[in-house]
């Protein structure tokens, strides 16, 4: 299998604070693969390196072969890297199709003169971006709502919208930072489902979840990250049973029966 | 886009009362085509009988009408449709507009006397030297935001006219005097008598408002959308926000700089204090005052802080103070503007995007890493 993404002995610090001590991760092609760990353990510093926000201040991040580590972040996107928020950021006085299209426009060419000319291609994108916005919040399931403004819509809804949106700029690798969270059971099964639906379409998955039920239903491998440092990676089940992983979530266990 | 954004009001809670606007809006949005193209045309030939004598008596009892009309008010009409993109779309607060307009009118006022250039080409020229000025003052300051930018751009501002000032080639502080007329174009001349320039200056203004409106209605509208809103997010959805920030003041510059060719081929002479910091300040009150972002609150908002101060000129000094008065007036009870656009609107409510980053808790990386790392 192609390795697709590469965390190469990444160190991130701010000031005093180390928020990744040396962290190897490698994901394969086509996995749905997890990152888990206790709050403040770096997961969303990963999410942070990887889609250029931060600079690792050591360590290399490889992608598709290229090393990605200090390029620009719109340039991370249209290389095939693309992200949710944990905290939702939609634009969210954009309409639903709205924001899924600024998506689509990554790969886009249009300029100022093309737009205000009205010219042959920029029509064409136009019409191609409206399409696949379409088609997109289709395939999340929230196709009624697209007229209607971000903010507007309830939250299981609008964490699907930024998987569209994410989903526009056609990304090799999807980042999805806690999609789970704040949803109901049944919002839940429907997002595995989705995240099922989208590996299947071709793309690697990297989610950040703390609903262990979804983790290990869903994901092929996972890794936790504890105070900025991987202290386990494998199947589901072997990490379940690691030693290790059980004292970050619970502590030390001091009766030992 | 606008048309859009309109029609989706579903989400909302229903609408108690009555709101003109919203309803005209609300009609805009799913009128077909051929009333779109009927309203416009009545716009057009409501412009075109404007300068009518009768329309003057009442509108402008004291000065020539027609001339009022292209300075001062179709002059800031043009200057706020430019300013409005880049305050109103792109939300970048810039506090020395008046420099392009400078630009535009010492190009054809310098190369009209020294080099006996035809207007029309110098118009472009105008325009273009606008734009790589906007380019060259972009460049370094657009990576600020918010009041460092605003600080800048009016440094910036005064740069131009002192520097206007400082020029002997150019004038110095005696300005420039005899600036020559435009050549007859398709067997109109343009001498003293004002219409000529009125139905060039609307000319320019139906061009740029043309522009505009698809500008915003495409990628480049939806981005400069994104940035206003979240300007992290938008560069992770992978628009390149620096480029798109830059193209906003480029094209804001050349319609600043078009708007000071017109304006310096109407005046005869103009000098640097045609072009003080408070011109600047003045279109962007028209644009704030008459809704940032949206064009017909724009051109309303440019009309009426042009004519104002026109239309009580028999007050003399007062006149500044009633104009005052109105300001703060209108300020108080339409903080949003006469005729704003919904979304603007709605940002300006939530106190993110009104001015565009200016209120913008867009977190920069190193706000972003403690809000973020401590997950």
């Amino acid at each position: 299998m192609n390795t697709l993404l590469e965390f190469d002995n990444v160190t991130m610090r701010f000031g005093g604070v180390t928020a990744l001590r040396e962290v190897n991760i490698s994901i394969n092609e086509g996995e749905i693969f997890a990152l888990i760990g206790p709050n403040g353990a770096g997961k969303t510093t990963v999410f942070n390196v990887i889609t250029g926000v931060y600079q690792p201040t050591e360590g290399q991040v490889r992608f598709d072969g290229d090393r990605i580590d200090g390029m620009k972040r719109f340039k991370v996107t249209k290389r095939g890297i693309a992200r949710t928020f944990q905290n939702i950021r939609l634009f969210h006085n954009m309409t639903a199709l709205e924001n899924v299209m600024v998506g689509v426009d990554a790969h886009h060419k249009t300029g100022a003169i093309g737009a205000t000319l009205g010219l042959p291609w920029h029509r064409k994108e136009e019409k191609h971006g409206r399409e696949m916005a379409r088609e997109l919040l289709d395939f999340v399931g929230i196709g009624r709502v697209e007229h209607n403004v971000a903010k507007n819509l309830s939250y299981g809804d609008q964490r699907r919208l930024e998987i569209a949106r994410a989903l526009a700029t056609d990304p090799k690798l999807l980042l999805l930072d806690e999609p789970a969270a704040g949803m109901n059971p049944a919002e839940k099964n429907a997002l595995q489902a989705l995240i099922r639906k989208i590996r299947d379409d071709g793309r690697t998955v990297l989610l950040i979840e703390h609903d262990m039920g979804l983790v290990m239903h869903i994901s092929d491998r996972l890794a936790v990250l504890d105070f900025g440092q991987k202290i386990a990676e494998g199947l589901p089940h072997e990490v379940q049973n690691n030693q290790k992983v059980i004292e970050a979530y619970l502590g030390v266990s001091e009766d030992a029966s | 886009m606008k048309g859009e954004e309109v029609a989706t009001s579903n989400g909302k809670p229903a609408r108690s009362g009555f709101h003109p606007i919203d309803g005209m809006r609300d009609w805009w949005a799913d009128a077909p085509h051929w009333q779109r193209y009927a309203v416009y045309i009545a716009l057009i030939v409501f412009a075109l009988i404007l300068p009518a004598p009768w329309v003057g008596s009442f509108m402008s009892p004291d000065s020539d009408w027609t001339t009022v009309l292209i300075f001062p008010v179709g002059t800031y009409i043009l200057l706020a449709v430019g300013l409005n993109i880049v305050v109103g779309h792109a939300g970048l607060l810039d506090l020395g507009f008046v420099a392009f307009f400078a630009i535009g009118a010492y190009t054809w006022a310098s190369i009209g006397t020294s080099y006996g250039w035809s207007y029309w080409p110098t118009v472009v020229l105008g325009i273009f030297l606008a734009s790589i000025s906007g380019v060259i003052l972009g460049a370094p300051t657009l990576r600020l935001r918010g009041d460092y930018l605003a600080i800048v751009t009016l440094g910036f501002g005064e740069i131009v006219r002192i520097t206007a000032n400082n020029t002997d080639a150019i004038g110095g502080a005696r300005g420039i005097t005899n600036v020559p007329h435009p050549e007859p174009i398709f067997g109109v001349e343009f001498f003293l008598d004002p219409a000529p320039y009125y139905y060039l200056m609307l000319f320019a203004i139906v061009l740029v408002v043309t522009f505009s409106v698809r500008l915003n209605k495409s990628r480049v509208g939806r981005a400069w959308a994104a940035i206003r809103e979240d300007e992290d997010a938008a560069e992770l959805m992978g628009v390149p926000t620096f480029k798109f920030k830059l193209l906003a003041f480029a094209i804001g510059a050349m319609i600043g700089g078009f708007a000071g060719t017109i304006y310096a081929s109407k005046a005869v002479f103009i000098e640097p204090n045609n072009f003080p910091f408070i011109l600047s300040a003045t279109i962007l009150a028209a644009v704030v005052l008459g809704g940032s972002g949206n064009l017909p609150g724009v051109i309303l908002g440019a009309f009426v802080i042009a004519w104002l101060p026109e239309r009580f000129r028999f007050l003399s000094e007062y006149r500044i103070l009633i104009f005052g008065f109105v300001l703060v007036l209108m300020m108080a009870l339409r903080p949003e503007g006469l005729l704003p656009s919904r979304q603007r609107k709605a940002e300006l409510r939530e106190g993110t995007g009104g001015m565009g980053a200016m209120g913008a808790e867009v977190a920069g990386p190193d706000s972003e890493a403690s809000a973020e790392v401590a997950k």
